[in-house]
C-alpha cells in the first residue's frame, strides 16, 4: 500500500478503535496511539521525501499511486505529494496530536467527539494527498461536515447559530468549487481529473478560464477567510470547542490557501494573471481590516479569529503575487499561522476552562495565577506579531520580500499596505497581553485557579517547540517548499 | 354524415364543463363526476380521431377502452378515499381538506 | 577569530537556561550565571578588540573588515538571502566593548539593586537576551540581520520595561515603547525592502553596478531606514516612549535606555554612512536637522522635569541628538574635509555610554536610598552618600563638557564638526551644550544640595549603596575620567585612516565658557536652600513652564491620535462594519432566504382546486408559448 494512503487510513482505524472502546481510558489510548502514529508517519514522510529529492528525483509529485473508483467519469483515487503538501501534512499531524491533548478533559460524549474529530482529520489528510480533483473535493467535504456537529453539539455560546453559519458559508464555497472543477475538467478535455495531467495539457481557453478562476478562487477563498467571505470565522471559532478551533484555524483554513494555489492558480494560470489584481486588493484589505477589527474586540477568541483573517489574508495575498519567494512565504505563513493560532486557541481554551469567561474586561493579572499558561500566551503573542526567532517573522519577511519583487506601483503600494499590519498586530497583541496577563488580579474567584496540567503542558510545549524550530532554523523547510514552488510558478507564468 | 367537427365540439364542451365543475363544485363527489366528464371527453376524441383519420387502425378505440377501464378503477379508489374522509370528518366538503400541505 | 561566535552564543545559552529553569534556580545562582556569562563575553570582547586593533592596518592604511563567521539563514528567491554572521570592523568592535562593558556593570549592579525582587531569575534571563540581541545587532553582516536583532532588542526592552508587570504604568510604558518603535520599524522594513530589491543584496557594501541601478531610490531607502533609527534612538517626534520607559528597573534604564539600545539608530546611520555620504547627502543633512531639533527640544524639557530619571531620559534624547547631528553634518568621507562628524559621533557614543550609564546607576543608588524618583524627596544627600555624590559629579561634569573629562573631548569634536558645516548649526549646538550643563547641574544640586526633605530623611535615613552597586559606579567614573585621552581617531574614522584628534581651542574655549556659564547659572539658582530665582522664573513664565513640564503636550497628541483616531475612528467602525455590514449581509442572505421560503410556502395551500387552477394556468401558458413559438 502507498505510504500516503496511511494518512487517511490511520484516522479510519482510530474511528474503529473508538467505536469499540468502552471507557475514557481506552478512548484516550486509541487517540494517543493514533495521533502519535500520524506524527511519526509525517516526520518519516518528511525524511523520506527529502531523501528522495536528495537522490535526484525530480518528478513533480512523489509517492504517486492510485486506482479508479468511478469509471464512467474516470474519477480516480490518485495520491502524491510535493514539498508543499508534505509541509501541510506535517502541520496537520502536529495539530491533530496537540489537539488530542488539548481536549483531554472532554468527558461528555467523548467517544463521539473523537470519532467526528477523526473523520475531520481523514478529510484533511485526504485533501492534502489527493491529486484527483474530484477526490480532493470529496475529502474537502468530508472535512467540512463534521465541523457542523462538532460545533453544534460540543460548542459553547450561540453554537447552533455559529455551526449553521459556518457550515452554510463553507458549503456555499464548496458549491462554487464543484462547479469550478467540473468546468476545469470539461474545459481542459483531459481524460482524468488528475491535476498534473490537466496542468500539463494546459489548453483551457482564456475566456473559460476567466469564468472559472474567480469561481474556484472564491470557493476556496471562503475557507481561506477571504474578505468579505470571512464572517463565519469569528462566530465559528468563538463557539467551537478547543480542539476543533485548533484544527479548524490551524489546518482547515489552510485547505483554502492550498486549494487556491493548487487548483485555482495552477490549473487556470492565464486567468490568474489577468484577474489577480482584484483578489490582491481584497486580500490586502483582509490583512489590514482583520488587524484593525482585532484591535477593539473584547472576546479572546474573536481577537484571534480576526487575527487569523489578517494572517490568512496574507497567505492569499502572497500566493497572488505569483513569484517563488512570495509563494514560499505563503506556505511558510500557512505553517506558521497554523501552529501559532492552534497554540492561541489551545491556551484560550485552557484559560476559558478555568475562568469560564473569555471577556478580556473580566480577566486581569493572570500571570501571577497561571504563570505557565501566561508565559506561553506571551510567546504565542510574540510569534503572532512577528518576533525574529519565532515562526511568524520568517513567514512574513519571506512574503514581504517576495511581494516587493513585483516591480510595479500597484504591487508596491499594496505590499506597503500589507506591511502596516505588523504594527497593528503589535497593537492588539500587546493590548491583550497587557489587559489579561499583566496587572493585578481583580477577581477574587480567579486567585484560586491552578496552572496547566501535564496534558495541557505537553500540547503547548509541542506547539512552541515547532514554532521556535521553524523560526530558528527555517532554511531546510523553506528550501523544501521553494523547490516545489519553483516549477509550479514557472508553469503559472508560462 | 356527421362531420368530425361536431364530435369535437361536443367533446370540447364536455371537457370545459368538466373543468368548470372541477373548479367550482365544493363537494368531492361532484368534483369526481367532473373529472369523469373530462375523461369521457378525451375518450370521445380518441374514438373520433381513430374513426375519421385512421379508419384502418384500432389503436384509438383500444386506448379509449383502456382509459375507461382505468377511470373505473380510479373512481373506485377515489370513492373509497372519499368515504374514508367522510368517516373522519363527517362531510366531504373540499374546503375542509387543507391538511395536505407543507 | 572564530571564537567571536561565543560572544553571541554564550548570552543566548544563558537566556535559554535561565528562562527554562526559571524559579527552580536560586536567585543568587541565576544572577551568578548571568553575570559570569556576561563577564566572559566582556573578556572576549576586549580580547577581540585587542587582537583586532593589535593586528594593525593593511596596506591601504585601514583596519580590515573581518567576517569570521557567516551563514545563510533564510534564502529568498532572486539572489536575496538573509545571512547571520559576525562582522568585525572598527565601529562594531568599539560597540562590542561598550555593550559588554556596560552590560557587565549592570549585571553586577543589579545584584544589589534587584536584591529580593520577585522574578530575579527572569530579570537576569531578560538581561542575557538583551545582551545577546544588542551584540548581534552591532556585529551584523547585513542590514537584515541588523533588523532581526533590532526587533529582538525591541522585545527585550519591552520585557524589561514591563518587568514590574503588576504596575499599570510599567505595562503601559512597555506597550508604548514597543508600539512606537515598531511603527518606526515599519519604515525601516520598507527601506530594507527597497534597498534589497534595487541593490540585489542586503549587504552593507553592495557592488558598484548594483548601486548604479539603485541610485535613484537609494535616498528613499536610506531615509526610510533612518525613520527606523529615529524610532529606536528616540528622535523627535518618535521620542515619546523613552521617558516613559523609565518605569523599568533603573539598571535596565542604564543599560538599554541610556547606553546601548537607544544609540542603535546612531549606529545604523554610521553603518550606512558610506552610502549616505555618497548617494544621499541630502537625507544625511535632514537627519542633522532632526537631531538638532530633538537635542534642543529635549534639553528644554529636561530643564523643568522633577523626576530625576525623566531628566536623565531627556538628557539622553538630547545627547543622541548630538550624535545624530554629528553624523548629519558630514559632507565628505574624509575626516579632514568634512567627515570629522563621523568620528566625533562615534566618540561621543562611546563616552556618553559610559557617563550616562554612570548617571543612571548613580540615580539608581539614590532611588534605592530614598525610595522615590521625585526631586522633592531628595536634597542634601551628599552627606549621606558620599561615593555616589562624587561619581555623579564626575558624570555631570563630563556631560557638561568640562576639561579633562571624556565628555569634553567628544563634544568638542562634535561642535567643531558643526561649525565646519554651518555657523548657525555650531551656535545652536553650543547653546544646547550650555543648556545641558545647566539642567545637569540643576539635577545635581537638587539631589545633593539644595533644600533637604528632612521629614522624609528622618523617617528613613538615606544610606550609601552596597558594594555591588558602588563598584560599577567607581569603574565607570574611572572610565569617564580617562576615556577622553583615548586617541579615538586612530581607531575609528570616516575613511578608516588614522586621524589625530586635535582640539580646536577657539571652539573649545567657547564651549567651555558656555558650559561654565550654564553651571554657574544652575549654581546660582539651585545651590541654596531657597530657590526664589527658579520659582520666580517658573511663575513668571508659567505657561512656558507648564508646557515644558508636560513635554509640550506631544504625548497628548499621540494619545489623541491613537485613542480618538485609530481606535475610535478606524478600528471601532471597522469592527462595526464587519459585524453589521459584511456579516449583516450574510445574515441578510439567510434571512431573505427564510422570508422567501415562507412566502413560497403559502402557495402550498392544501386546497385541491387551487392547485388545479395553477395547473390549468400552467398548461394553458405552455400551450400559448408553444403556439407562439410555432
Amino acid at each position: 500500500m502507498n505510504i500516503l494512503s496511511l494518512f487517511p487510513a490511520i484516522p479510519l482505524l482510530m474511528m474503529l478503535g473508538l467505536w469499540i472502546s468502552k471507557n475514557l481510558k481506552q478512548i484516550h489510548a486509541v487517540m494517543v496511539t493514533g495521533a502519535s502514529a500520524l506524527l511519526a508517519l509525517s516526520v518519516a514522510l518528511v525524511v523520506l521525501y527529502l531523501g528522495m529529492r536528495a537522490d535526484g528525483q525530480i518528478a513533480a509529485m512523489l509517492f504517486t499511486g492510485g486506482f479508479t473508483w468511478y469509471a464512467p467519469l474516470n474519477i480516480r483515487y490518485d495520491v502524491g505529494v510535493d514539498g508543499i503538501s508534505v509541509a501541510m501534512l506535517l502541520l496537520s499531524s502536529v495539530i491533530v496530536f496537540t489537539g488530542t491533548f488539548a481536549s483531554w478533559k472532554m468527558t461528555d460524549g467523548a467517544k463521539e467527539f473523537f470519532m467526528w474529530f477523526c473523520l475531520l482529520s481523514i478529510g484533511v489528510f485526504g485533501f492534502f494527498i489527493s491529486l484527483d480533483l474530484f477526490t480532493m473535493f470529496m475529502f474537502y467535504e468530508v472535512a467540512l461536515i463534521p465541523m457542523y456537529l462538532l460545533i453544534g453539539v460540543w460548542g459553547t455560546g450561540r453554537k447552533e447559530y455559529s455551526a449553521m453559519k459556518l457550515t452554510l458559508m463553507l458549503m456555499g464555497g464548496s458549491a462554487l468549487i464543484l462547479i469550478g472543477i467540473l468546468g476545469i475538467y470539461f474545459g481542459s478535455g483531459a481524460t482524468t481529473m488528475n491535476i498534473i495531467e490537466i496542468a500539463s495539457l494546459h489548453n483551457i481557453p482564456l475566456p473559460l478560464q476567466k469564468v472559472w478562476f474567480p469561481i474556484v478562487f472564491i470557493g476556496f477563498g471562503v475557507l481561506g477567510a477571504l474578505f468579505p467571505f470571512h464572517t463565519w470565522s469569528p462566530d465559528g471559532h468563538a463557539s467551537a470547542p478547543t480542539a476543533v478551533s485548533m484544527l479548524h484555524a490551524g489546518v482547515l483554513m489552510k485547505l483554502g490557501g492550498y486549494g487556491c494555489f493548487r487548483v485555482a492558480m495552477f490549473l487556470l494560470p492565464d486567468a490568474a494573471q489577468e484577474l489577480s489584481w482584484i483578489f490582491i486588493i481584497l486580500t490586502a484589505v483582509s490583512v489590514v481590516y482583520g488587524a484593525f477589527s482585532a484591535c477593539v474586540q473584547t472576546d479572546l477568541k474573536y481577537i484571534n479569529a480576526y487575527s487569523s483573517v489578517s494572517h490568512c489574508g496574507l497567505v492569499l495575498f502572497a500566493i497572488l503575487m505569483m513569484n517563488t519567494t512570495a509563494t514560499t512565504g505563503a506556505v511558510l505563513q500557512m505553517l506558521s499561522h497554523g501552529l501559532m493560532t492552534a497554540l492561541f486557541f489551545a491556551l484560550i481554551g485552557m484559560i476559558y476552562g478555568r475562568t469560564h469567561t473569555r471577556d478580556i474586561r473580566e480577566l486581569s493579572g493572570l500571570m501571577r495565577i497561571m504563570p505557565f499558561l501566561s508565559v506561553c500566551y506571551v510567546i504565542a503573542g510574540l510569534a503572532n506579531l512577528g518576533l525574529p526567532g519565532l515562526s511568524g517573522f520568517v513567514a512574513e519577511m519571506t512574503i514581504f520580500n517576495g511581494a516587493f519583487m513585483e516591480n510595479d506601483t500597484f504591487h508596491r503600494v499594496v505590499t506597503v499596505i500589507a506591511c502596516t499590519s505588523i504594527v497593528i498586530t503589535a497593537v492588539y497583541i500587546l493590548r491583550l497581553i497587557g489587559k489579561i496577563l499583566y496587572g493585578t488580579c481583580t477577581n477574587p474567584e480567579h486567585l484560586k485557579l491552578t496552572d496547566a496540567t501535564w496534558d495541557e503542558r505537553l500540547a503547548v510545549i509541542v506547539l512552541i517547540v515547532c514554532i521556535a524550530g521553524l523560526g530558528l532554523a527555517p532554511m531546510w523547510i523553506s528550501g523544501m517548499i521553494s523547490d516545489s514552488v519553483v516549477p509550479m510558478i514557472s508553469h503559472i507564468l508560462n | 354524415m356527421v362531420h368530425m367537427e361536431y364530435y369535437l365540439i361536443v367533446s370540447t364542451i364536455m371537457m370545459f364543463v368538466g373543468i368548470y365543475g372541477f373548479f367550482t363544485r365544493r363537494n368531492l363527489l361532484a368534483m369526481l363526476i367532473s373529472v369523469e366528464l373530462i375523461l369521457n371527453s378525451v375518450d370521445i376524441n380518441f374514438a373520433v380521431f381513430n374513426r375519421f383519420l385512421f379508419p384502418e387502425q384500432l389503436e384509438g378505440f383500444f386506448f379509449s377502452l383502456f382509459a375507461i377501464g382505468i377511470s373505473a378503477a380510479e373512481t373506485a379508489v377515489a370513492i373509497a378515499i372519499i368515504i374514508n374522509i367522510y368517516r373522519n370528518m363527517k362531510n366531504i366538503q373540499v374546503k375542509n381538506l387543507d391538511k395536505m400541505k407543507w | 577569530m572564530e571564537y567571536t561566535i561565543l560572544i553571541l552564543a554564550l548570552p543566548f545559552l544563558s537566556f535559554i537556561l535561565l528562562g527554562l529553569l526559571g524559579t527552580k534556580l536560586r536567585p543568587g545562582v541565576a544572577g551568578g550565571i548571568g553575570t559570569i556569562v556576561t563577564a566572559a563575553v566582556a573578556l572576549l570582547s576586549w580580547w577581540t578588540a585587542f587582537s583586532y586593533f593589535g593586528a594593525g592596518r593593511d596596506g591601504s592604511g585601514v583596519f580590515q573588515t573581518l567576517i569570521p563567521w557567516n551563514t545563510v539563514w533564510l534564502p529568498f528567491g532572486g539572489g536575496l538571502h538573509i545571512d547571520l554572521g559576525i562582522m568585525l570592523d572598527p565601529i562594531s568592535v568599539m560597540m562590542l566593548i561598550v555593550i559588554s562593558t556596560v552590560s557587565l556593570m549592570v549585571h553586577i549592579y543589579s545584584f544589589g539593586y534587584m536584591k529580593g525582587e520577585r522574578g530575579f531569575q527572569r530579570y537576569y534571563s531578560f538581561l542575557s537576551l538583551f545582551t545577546m540581541s544588542m551584540l548581534g545587532l552591532v556585529v551584523a553582516t547585513n542590514i537584515f540581520q541588523m533588523y532581526i536583532f533590532w526587533e529582538l532588542v525591541g522585545v527585550s526592552s519591552y520585557l524589561l520595561i514591563g518587568f514590574y508587570y503588576t504596575k499599570k504604568e510599567a505595562v503601559a510604558a512597555s506597550k508604548k515603547a514597543f508600539i512606537v518603535t515598531r511603527f518606526a520599524d515599519l519604515g525601516f522594513l520598507i527601506g530594507i525592502l527597497i534597498y534589497g530589491f534595487y541593490t540585489g543584496s542586503f549587504s552593507f557594501t553592495p557592488d558598484a553596478p548594483a548601486i548604479g541601478a539603485a541610485k535613484a531610490l537609494l535616498p528613499l531607502a536610506l531615509g526610510l531606514m533612518f525613520i527606523g533609527g529615529a524610532g529606536k534612538s528616540a528622535m523627535f517626534p518618535l521620542h515619546i516612549w523613552l521617558p516613559d520607559a523609565m518605569e523599568g528597573p533603573t539598571p535596565v534604564s542604564a543599560l538599554i535606555h541610556a547606553a546601548t539600545m537607544v544609540v542603535a539608530g546612531v549606529y545604523l546611520v554610521a553603518r550606512m554612512f558610506p552610502l549616505f555620504i555618497d548617494y544621499a547627502p541630502g537625507v544625511l543633512h535632514v537627519t542633522a536637522y532632526v537631531g538638532a531639533f530633538t537635542a534642543l527640544y529635549a534639553a528644554v524639557v529636561a530643564c523643568v522635569q522633577s523626576d530625576i530619571k525623566r531628566v536623565l531620559a531627556f538628557s539622553t534624547i538630547s545627547q543622541i541628538g548630538f550624535m545624530i547631528v554629528a553624523l548629519g553634518v558630514c559632507t565628505s568621507a574624509d575626516p579632514h574635509e568634512g567627515g570629522l562628524g563621523y568620528m566625533a559621533s562615534m566618540f561621543h557614543l562611546f563616552t556618553h555610554a559610559m557617563f550616562k550609564a554612570l548617571l543612571f546607576l548613580g540615580a539608581g543608588c539614590i532611588i534605592h536610598a530614598v525610595h522615590s524618583n521625585e526631586m522633592s524627596a531628595m536634597g542634601g544627600l551628599r552627606k549621606y552618600m558620599p561615593l555616589t555624590h562624587i561619581t555623579f559629579l564626575v558624570a555631570c561634569l563630563s556631560i557638561a563638557g568640562i576639561w579633562p573629562l571624556s565628555g569634553f573631548f567628544s563634544k568638542d569634536e562634535i561642535l567643531a564638526a558643526c561649525f565646519r558645516f554651518s555657523p548657525a548649526m555650531g551656535v545652536l549646538m553650543t547653546f544646547i551644550a550650555g543648556l545641558t550643563a545647566f539642567y545637569m547641574f540643576r539635577l545635581y544640586y537638587s539631589i545633593f544640595w539644595g533644600k533637604e526633605n528632612k521629614a522624609l530623611h528622618q523617617e528613613h535615613r538615606p544610606h550609601e549603596a552596597p558594594l555591588s552597586m558602588t563598584i560599577p559606579l567607581i569603574f565607570l567614573a574611572a572610565v569617564t575620567l580617562v576615556a577622553g585621552w583615548i586617541p579615538f581617531g586612530h581607531f575609528v574614522s570616516s575613511d578608516g585612516m588614522a586621524y589625530d584628534i586635535h582640539i580646536d581651542w577657539t571652539v573649545a574655549s567657547v564651549s567651555l565658557g558656555v558650559a561654565a556659564a550654564g553651571i554657574l547659572l544652575a549654581t546660582w539658582m539651585y545651590l541654596r536652600e531657597d530657590r526664589t530665582v527658579a520659582d520666580g522664573l517658573a511663575a513668571r513664565f508659567s505657561g512656558l513652564h507648564r508646557a515644558a513640564y508636560h513635554r509640550f503636550y506631544i504625548d497628548e497628541v499621540y494619545q489623541f491620535i491613537t485613542h480618538r483616531i485609530i481606535f475610535a475612528c478606524i478600528s471601532a467602525p471597522v469592527a462595526w462594519f464587519d459585524r453589521h455590514v459584511v456579516d449583516g449581509f450574510m445574515n441578510m442572505l439567510a434571512a431573505v432566504t427564510e422570508k422567501v421560503s415562507w412566502g413560497i410556502r403559502k402557495m402550498q395551500s392544501g386546497y385541491v382546486q387551487r392547485y388545479a387552477i395553477w395547473f390549468l394556468g400552467g398548461a394553458l401558458g405552455l400551450v400559448i408559448v408553444l403556439l407562439l413559438a410555432i
